[in-house]
């Protein structure tokens, strides 16, 4: 399943800059400035990847214990264990950091939030079939009205469904892939790849 | 213990026996004197000193530039192996791997010489740079002297330096571009072990190949994971190559492939290929006994190991590793593995232990602090990259603790679920997410792959648990048979 994002462009921008920063010249003084706005801004953004983690592996431990990146730290601890309330609860306090890449309310350029929360879709893709509406709108942080718009939105263009959950409420139908459905997973076992066959052309003749 | 010599002190006279090994083709070394005889002279006759100094042999040999580079190269290499290099010693020899590179990568070079030796230059290069980096970074006992040589030296061992020449070997060779068209029929590389049977020279191209090998290395003391693993891609490891020409070409690139993959939470490859090493070094180290290399191999094994229960520690598999493999790694770590399995503060004083055994000597690159006070700062890159590691350990902590109900029941309700483990609901789904999120990795395709042995999904509020089938590789075995 290749994670897809609102805006592929984003993605490849994200992807290309860390290895631009990293690659070149990473201990160059001059060029840590860029690495550590890099790391403020957009690594995160980059979930499921692991550009923030890998950021850290290079920036030196003192630099690291400065307040805005102890923030950045405790909001990356949050996404990757899963928690995705406290998560929001603490970007809320800490509006810069979620205003430092705006984006566009239709989804058309993917900002911070948008971001996290198409990784917050990603995870719950992985693990829901079908998700109680309650679930999603505290992953994605998105409620009531908003959330209605935004479901409409994803079942016209996404392929989510909308059900009735027996009384409860509303149960949504998430896109089926090889994680969340089993018998959909590929066996990597039965497929050989086409290089190792061309090894025993000439013995086919 | 080891001693530093002054170039002076070396012995300036030699018995006919090494006059005799220096009359020899120079553009032609047979393995066997590379490998066998350098080894047994130094043995026999330099056992404690340096061998003679450049200046004294090179009327022997019609001063010939790059034979002298070439000597220069070694000796410093038995320098490092057998002695302790000074100060001015590890500048002297950077300019000496400088002046040789720039031979290789701007003149024609018309000799063949052993994978082995190609191998040892780029090993011995990147080795010689890591240790400069540690000796660099102990500031607080330094003399007056040694001070002042590192800042007039500032560019010895500088790190873009050390990048450029391996980069360098890479772009100038052509090694990517060989190693696609030798896909496709048009080059032969593999196939000759590097060696060039068209009349040319073999250095540069395998020199460009080991460089990629190096620049993984290289990458990994820098915490740099991701751009490692990139600098290793045009190598096939899944198949048999150049790298696996060379013992310590081999090795290196698979421990420090699997280490990157390890930080890089990629944990089934890392265990694939720690796997097939260790299997191999287990089939085929006798065949190395006499080597001077053998002690390396011996620890690389032992710390491969670690790095495989650490593996496994944090990624359970059943059926990726060997019999063979499995009961070496049960004898040495099968106690150790189960307390790691249990996260408590024990499991991870042992994770913190076996990755300190097992990693590499990371370093930090940039130049140091001549202002007062000194400091010792050898420690701090290893530090950070223990604290990074410990801290991803502690975030899969609750992992462990849902893999066991998971393989328990085949559908269970989260309520029930958080009852067992006595935690509320939303913390469960916390920890379900947590769970998907870190078996499932990002790999170097931008693709998700699982590498969750036990599954799950949810349906509303029912988990359903989903037993991974165990893969048999039937094709591959066919193909094999085939062949033969």
């Amino acid at each position: 399943m290749v994670r897809e994002r609102e805006t592929p462009k984003q993605q490849q921008q994200v992807s290309y800059t860390v290895e631009q920063l990293v690659a070149v010249n990473p201990y160059n003084p001059d060029i840590l400035p860029d690495l550590e706005n890099y790391v403020n801004e957009q690594a995160l953004m980059a979930m499921p990847a692991p550009d923030f983690s890998l950021c850290l592996f290079l920036i030196p431990e003192r630099v690291q214990m400065e307040e805005q990146f102890k923030t950045l730290i405790v909001l990356s601890h949050y996404l990757e264990t899963g928690r995705f309330r406290q998560f929001w609860d603490e970007a809320a306090k800490n509006r810069h950091i979620v205003e430092a890449v705006p984006g566009n309310k239709l989804g058309l350029n993917a900002g911070f939030e948008q971001a996290i929360q198409t990784y917050a879709i990603h995870v719950l893709s992985l693990t829901y079939q079908k998700i109680p509406r309650p679930v999603l709108a505290e992953a994605i942080n998105i409620e009531g009205l908003s959330l209605d718009k935004f479901l409409e939105h994803q079942a016209a263009n996404s392929g989510w469904i909308l059900e009735k959950g027996h009384g409860r409420g509303q149960l949504i139908v998430l896109p089926r892939n090889e994680f969340n459905h089993p018998e959909l997973k590929k066996s990597a076992a039965d497929s050989v790849p086409l290089e190792h066959i061309t090894r025993i052309f000439p013995i086919l003749g | 213990m080891a001693a530093n010599y002054d170039y002076d002190e070396a012995p300036a006279t030699y018995d006919d026996a090494n006059r005799q090994e220096l009359g020899y083709d120079p553009n032609f070394v047979p393995d066997s004197m590379y490998e066998i005889s350098f080894q047994t002279l130094s043995d026999r006759l330099f056992k404690d000193t340096p061998w003679p100094s450049v200046d004294a042999v090179a009327h022997y040999v019609d001063n010939d530039q790059v034979f002298c580079l070439l000597y220069r190269e070694m000796w410093f290499r038995h320098l490092y192996a057998r002695l302790s290099p000074t100060l001015k010693q590890r500048i002297d020899s950077w300019d000496n791997y400088c002046s040789l590179f720039q031979v290789v990568l701007h003149r024609v070079v018309n000799m063949q010489l052993p994978n082995q030796w190609l191998w040892d230059m780029v090993d011995e290069f990147v080795y010689q740079f890591q240790s400069f980096c540690q000796y660099r970074a102990k500031m607080k006992n330094k003399t007056e002297q040694e001070i002042a040589l590192l800042r007039q030296f500032d560019q010895a061992w500088n790190v873009y330096g050390v990048l450029n020449y391996l980069q360098a070997f890479v772009e100038k060779s052509n090694i990517i571009q060989i190693l696609e068209q030798e896909k496709e029929g048009l080059e032969q590389f593999t196939a000759t072990d590097g060696y060039d049977y068209s009349g040319g020279s073999n250095v540069l191209k395998v020199l460009g190949y080991f460089s990629m090998v190096g620049l993984l290395r290289v990458h990994c003391l820098l915490g740099d994971y991701q751009t490692g693993l990139k600098c290793l891609l045009p190598i096939d490891i899944s198949q048999q190559g150049v790298y696996t020409s060379v013992i310590g070409s081999h090795i290196t690139t698979i421990y420090h492939y699997g280490f990157a993959s390890l930080m890089m939470r990629r944990y089934v490859k890392a265990i694939r290929e720690f796997n097939k090493m260790l299997l191999y070094i287990y089939k085929t180290k006798q065949f190395h006994q006499k080597s001077p290399q053998y002690e390396q191999i011996l620890k690389k094994n032992e710390q491969m190991y670690a790095l495989l229960a650490i593996c496994l520690s944090l990624c359970p598999q059943t059926k990726l590793v060997e019999e063979t493999v499995n009961s070496q790694l049960r004898e040495k770590y099968g106690e150790k593995m189960a307390r790691m399995q249990r996260y408590d503060d024990e499991a991870l004083a042992i994770y913190d232990e076996l990755f300190s055994y097992a990693c590499p000597k990371f370093i930090t690159p940039s130049a140091p602090s001549f202002e007062e006070p000194l400091v010792n700062y050898n420690q701090d890159a290893y530090r950070l990259q223990l604290k990074l590691f410990l801290y991803e350990v502690k975030q899969q902590q609750l992992l462990s603790g849902v893999r066991t109900f998971l393989k328990v029941y085949s559908t269970i309700s989260l309520g029930k679920l958080a009852n067992y483990m006595e935690v509320d609901e939303p913390t469960l789904r916390t920890i379900l997410f947590s769970y998907k999120h870190k078996t499932h990795a990002v790999d170097s395709d931008g693709k998700i792959i699982s590498n969750a042995d036990v599954d799950f999904y949810i349906d509303d509020d029912m988990i359903h648990v989903v037993e991974s089938k165990p893969v048999k590789r039937f094709g591959d075995y066919f193909l094999r048979q085939i062949v033969k």
